[in-house]
């Protein structure tokens, strides 16, 4: 059992794994993917850095400087956060991480589908959390938009309650799954009051109860779903210690929105480490 | 107050109100409905004189759900007057609701 676990390894992450650590609580990092950090070419602004420094290595090291700590970091893609009555538990492919809270800090980089009729029907027939929507979708047949683990992971969930469920790629690669996966580009959802079509590109359709959107990895927006986290927009509500609205559960950098800078994602990590930390003393220990 | 709405009440409790009616969808096993419920309390509370405010379960009502179109939870619906003036899917924040309301 972990004491926090920060899903993320770019300074907000990494911050909050600092200041946890150093409290003496048992920290495990997950990360996966391009942070936003990688993608810039050289940081000027920074504090401390005479030349400036490049986003990679920045990153970097950022990891061994947790790591030298003694925190663990894996690169492991999270495919779901599942609240249990006093605890999380964080599921990766494999190995499914059980922790008392959990540090959000993915970044934001939402991926959402540029297809007709996706935002229409949002909540009539379009879902994005596959544990929360499934009881609505018993013995129906449902498609999952996406080619990713988080996407198979999603059609797994919903083939326990759906009768018929496909994976949809929307042209991309097909997965390496047991379901039926149509690789063909979607042009629509259709329907009159609920989405009950799909029609794709080359002019066929394909009659469906419901669409569950699981593109990519698995994000902030997907963790904020499915536990029922505040959001604005796509950013994570917090208060100033970076807590969410569910107890054990913070969010810090470019995901709480506002400057996405280093220095504030530093910043906010370290509120979270801290908050975290205050939380396992007190909270979960009494 | 947060009334409880069901398949017998709807009618008279919500569509013919003569007060803005909140119903929030919800179950008992949902995770971010529960994250859902103290927002709604408080909304209730807070502006008891003016709207009415209640939940339905949706194990219970299945009927209520499939007629208002609701596929995801929690739903929040926003009647007037027997009409539905404002759906919001998934957990919302305060303010947001209470802009329909002002």
């Amino acid at each position: 059992m972990y004491d926090v676990t920060i899903i993320g390894a770019g300074p907000a992450g990494i911050s909050a794994a600092l200041y946890a650590k150093r409290a003496n609580l048992n920290v495990l990092v997950l990360y996966f993917g391009e942070s936003n950090l990688e993608q810039a070419s050289k940081i000027d602004n920074y504090y401390g850095f005479v030349d400036g420094i490049s986003g990679k290595d920045l990153f970097k090291d950022g990891i061994k400087q947790a790591e030298n700590l003694g925190v663990e970091v894996k690169k492991l893609e999270v495919l779901g956060i599942e609240p249990t009555s006093e605890t999380f538990k964080v599921k990766t492919e494999n190995e499914i991480f059980e922790t008392k809270t959990v540090i959000i800090a993915t970044g934001n980089r939402k991926v959402k589908p540029n297809i007709k009729g996706i935002k229409e029907f949002e909540g009539k027939g379009i879902s994005y959390c596959a544990i929360c929507d499934a009881f609505f979708y018993r013995n129906k047949n449902v498609a999952i938009i996406g080619n990713g683990k988080f996407a198979v992971n999603e059609a797994t969930e919903l083939s326990h309650v759906a009768n018929k469920v496909t994976i949809l790629t929307n042209g991309l690669e097909k997965p390496e799954c047991e379901f039926e996966v149509n690789t063909k580009i979607i042009s629509a959802i259709k329907g009159e009051n609920i989405a009950t079509e799909v029609e794709f590109e080359d002019g066929s359709k394909m009659p469906i109860d419901g669409v569950f959107v699981a593109l990519g990895e698995a994000g902030a927006s997907d963790f904020a779903k499915t536990l029922g986290i505040m959001q604005e927009g796509d950013n994570i509500n917090t208060n100033e210690k970076m807590e969410t609205n569910v107890p054990g559960i913070y969010a810090c950098g470019n995901i709480t929105g506002g400057l996405l800078q280093v220095c504030k994602a530093v910043y906010e990590g370290a509120e979270a480490g801290l908050a975290a930390t205050n939380f396992v003393r007190t909270e979960v220990e009494k | 107050m947060v009334n409880i709405f069901n398949e017998e009440n709807f009618e008279n409790e919500v569509i013919n109100s003569d007060k803005t009616t909140i119903v929030d969808f919800y179950a008992d096993w949902c995770g971010p409905c529960k994250m859902m419920s103290p927002v709604i309390d408080t909304i209730a509370e807070e502006n008891a004189e003016n709207i009415k405010v209640g939940k339905v379960n949706v194990d219970d009502n299945q009927e209520l759900a499939i007629k208002y179109n609701v596929m995801s939870i929690p739903t929040i619906l926003v009647f007037k007057n027997g009409n539905i003036v404002k759906t919001f899917v998934g957990v919302t924040p305060k303010q947001e609701i209470e802009e329909v309301i002002k």
